[in-house]
Order: structure tokens, then C-alpha cells, then sequence
């Protein structure tokens, strides 16, 4: 295993980049995609809640792969030159912003109506209450939730394995097949992703404990 | 147009269903296997037995938090090394229900800290021993507790084993990936259709878990 790493160092640094690269990019992105079907969602107006619900309904249940490798096969196709990691990364921020608008709707839920209503009563706007007040007492709540989205992203950039997109995973399939050591390559990767996820979720679940108490 | 209806012959539909149902094999016996699996792990992992709780507490946070597609590779490329060599659709069955159990260990772990503790003490009270207290009164009411979880994560897992198209497992993705690969005029309609099925069999099944909450409440 040592082998592989001393060996392998440059792989395996690039790969930790791109992994991580891609997921703050798409937990960004993804946020800001996510907040605003979430705030379709409880909007009064019924269309724009029907539109946040098919958005939400239709991401959440179609494979992340499937996403990730039809903008990989598609874009290049019919709109743009892009590579393997750009299209990885879209497809990533599509697929979590279905989950992260669930999340953020489930908080905006779970403030008090009253908190609205007093700030329209106020002399606030609908936007202005809801970016002012409402929408930052549920980004407090849904801290750990989004956390968890964000080790579940660093788990799943693995998709850009399937399109080139130079992260952990690919790294760990070149560098298996260099050194002709495929244990121990699966195994030095393994070690390399619990060191980023496994320190967060044990975080997010103290924070969790801590903001249930 | 003339492209969907080209790409919707019957042959490629019937090849495409040939690969929904290597999907939804995957599917059904990972999902069995990880329950039973991950329901004793997340007992034993609650339970409390000196040193073995904690070490399969240990060995599912760290299941979890690596990539399913690591497990996969392990399984398929990895074990042959160790001396067993299984095919690709044990190699992908065996990965998924790993890494699900490892997640449903969780799910039901977390159920049964939810279940009230005087549950226990009423059960233990009325002379049942503390398994049976468990198998009973507990696991019973942990289980209709996390329903809606437990079904989200099987809906993960069908949408999961789509990975294995890496490995060439014969499924959903892997037959229209086929299909699209003879004619690059098909890319679409093949998206759009496996997208498709994915999204009726995952829907079907959320709306199944609300049901079932609904009625289980």
C-alpha cells in the first residue's frame, strides 16, 4: 500500500482535486438551484409549484449516471465542446439539486407560518420576508441535512470515473491497471475517500445531536 | 421524430427490456439480501455487545462513506486476486448489498432509538426475555417508523445498480448504451426512454412508501 502511494502521489493528489473541485462546484450550484425550486414549491401560485414538483420528482428518480452521461454524450453532440469533468459536474449539480430542494423545502416548511405572516404584516414584500426572514431560519435548520448531501456528493463525483473526468475514482482504475496492484490501488483510494467523508459525517452527526438538544 | 420511431423498434425495446429486467433481478435480490443483512447489523450494532458492537459499528460509517462504485470495482476486479472469482452479476449483487446493508444498519439503528425506551421496559415488565422484547415490540415499531427511509434507500439502490454497466453487467443502461452505440441518432430517444423507466419504477415506489406511511401511521 505504501508503495502505491509514494509511487502513485501526484495520481492520487490530482484525483483528490478534481473529486473535490467537483463537488463544491456542484454543492454550490446546486444550493442555489436547489433553493429556488424549493422556493417554486411553496409559492401560492400553482403552477410554479407544480413545476418545482416535477423538477423535483423527476431528478430525484432517474440514476445519477444516466444524467452525468447524457450531458457527456449529448453536449459535445449538439451544443458545445465541453470535457468528461464539465459534464460530470452538470450532471452532478442537476441530480443534487432535486435532493437539496426537498431538503431546503422541508425547512422553509418547518419555520413557523407565523414568522411570514408577521414580517408581511410588517409592511414586507412576499421576497422580502421570505429572503430576510424565513429562508435564513431554515438554511440554520438544515445545516446537517445539507452537510450529509455534500459527503453523498463527494461519493458520488465517483460517476466522473465513467466520463473522463480525472477524479479519485478514475485515478484509482489508471493507477490499478499501471501498477498492476488492484487491491491495494482500491484500497489506498478507499483510504483516500474515508479521509474526507468519514471525519464529516461524524461531524454532521454531532451537529446533529447538538442541534436536536 | 423519424428518429423515435426508428429507435423504438420493437427489437431494440425487447433489448432494452431484456436489460430492465437484469435491473430489476439486481434490484430484488440486493434489496432482500441488504435488508436481512443490514437489519441484524443495525440490532447487533444497538445492542450493545462488548467490542462487537463496536467494531461493526465501525465497518458500516466506513461502507458508507465510500463510493459504491469502489465496491464494485473490489468485488469484481479486486476478489479474483484473493482468490475468488465471482461473475459480473454476483460481483454486483454482492457489492450492492454491502454497501446497502451498511446503509439500512443505519436506518434501522436509528429507528430503534426512536422507538420509545419505556416500550422495553413495558415488554420486559410483562416477562418477555430482552430478545424477545426486541424481535417483538421493538424491531417491529423501528421498522414502521423508518418506512419512508428504508423505501428512498431502495429506490437509491434501483437507481445504484446502473453503475455496474462498468463492469458490463447486462443492464438497463448498459443494453441502450449498446443500442445508441450502432447509431448515434438513437442517443436521444434511448436517454429519453431509459430515463423513462428508471423514473416509473422509482416514482411507483415513492408513491407506494407515502401509502404505506399513511396507513401505517
Amino acid at each position: 500500500m505504501i508503495y502505491i502511494v509514494t509511487h502513485y502521489w501526484s495520481e492520487l493528489v490530482q484525483g483528490i482535486g478534481y473529486t473535490l473541485l467537483s463537488s463544491v462546484i456542484a454543492l454550490v450550484f446546486s444550493t442555489i438551484i436547489g433553493t429556488m425550486f424549493a422556493i417554486f414549491e411553496v409559492l401560492p401560485n400553482k403552477a410554479m409549484r407544480v413545476i418545482g414538483r416535477v423538477y423535483i420528482e423527476i431528478f430525484r428518480n432517474i440514476p445519477l449516471l444516466v444524467i452525468a452521461m447524457f450531458f457527456y454524450v449529448i453536449i459535445p453532440l449538439y451544443v458545445a465542446k465541453i470535457d468528461g469533468f464539465t459534464a460530470g459536474t452538470i450532471g452532478l449539480t442537476i441530480y443534487t439539486s432535486s435532493f437539496i430542494a426537498e431538503t431546503v423545502r422541508a425547512g422553509i416548511q418547518s419555520v413557523d407560518p407565523g414568522q411570514m405572516e408577521g414580517a408581511r404584516a410588517n409592511g414586507m414584500t412576499y421576497w422580502q420576508a421570505m429572503s430576510k426572514i424565513v429562508l435564513p431560519q431554515a438554511f440554520k435548520i438544515i445545516i446537517p441535512p445539507l452537510g450529509n448531501q455534500f459527503i453523498n456528493l463527494v461519493k458520488n463525483s465517483s460517476v466522473l470515473a465513467f466520463v473522463a473526468g480525472f477524479d479519485l475514482m478514475y485515478q484509482a482504475n489508471s493507477i490499478a491497471s499501471l501498477s498492476l496492484d488492484t487491491i491495494n490501488s482500491y484500497m489506498v483510494v478507499g483510504v483516500f475517500y474515508l479521509v474526507i467523508t468519514l471525519p464529516l459525517s461524524y461531524y454532521m452527526r454531532h451537529l446533529e445531536k447538538r442541534l436536536a438538544n | 421524430m423519424q428518429n423515435f420511431i426508428q429507435a423504438y423498434s420493437w427489437v431494440n425495446i425487447r433489448f432494452l427490456l431484456e436489460g430492465l429486467w437484469v435491473t430489476v433481478e439486481v434490484s430484488v435480490v440486493s434489496i432482500i439480501a441488504s435488508f436481512i443483512i443490514g437489519s441484524i447489523l443495525g440490532v447487533l450494532r444497538y445492542v450493545k455487545i462488548k467490542y462487537l458492537s463496536a467494531v461493526i459499528g465501525f465497518v458500516v460509517d466506513m461502507v458508507r462513506n465510500l463510493p459504491l462504485i469502489l465496491i464494485i470495482f473490489f468485488t469484481y476486479f479486486g476478489l479474483p486476486h484473493l482468490g475468488f472469482k465471482p461473475g459480473i452479476l454476483f460481483a454486483t449483487i454482492l457489492a450492492m448489498t454491502i454497501f446497502e446493508s451498511a446503509m439500512l444498519a443505519e436506518i434501522v439503528r436509528s429507528g430503534i432509538l426512536a422507538v420509545d425506551y419505556g416500550q422495553m421496559e413495558g415488554a420486559r415488565a410483562n416477562g418477555m426475555t430482552y430478545v424477545q422484547a426486541l424481535w417483538h415490540i421493538i424491531f417491529p415499531q423501528a421498522i414502521k417508523k423508518t418506512i419512508p427511509t428504508i423505501v428512498s434507500q431502495f429506490i437509491s439502490l434501483i437507481k445504484d445498480t446502473s453503475l455496474a454497466t462498468i463492469i458490463v453487467l447486462p443492464e438497463l443502461l448498459n443494453h441502450a448504451q449498446i443500442i445508441y452505440g450502432q447509431n448515434t441518432a438513437y442517443i436521444i430517444p434511448m436517454f429519453v426512454m431509459i430515463a423513462l423507466m428508471y423514473f416509473v419504477i422509482c416514482y411507483a415506489l415513492s408513491v407506494l412508501s407515502r401509502i404505506l406511511d399513511k396507513k401505517l401511521a
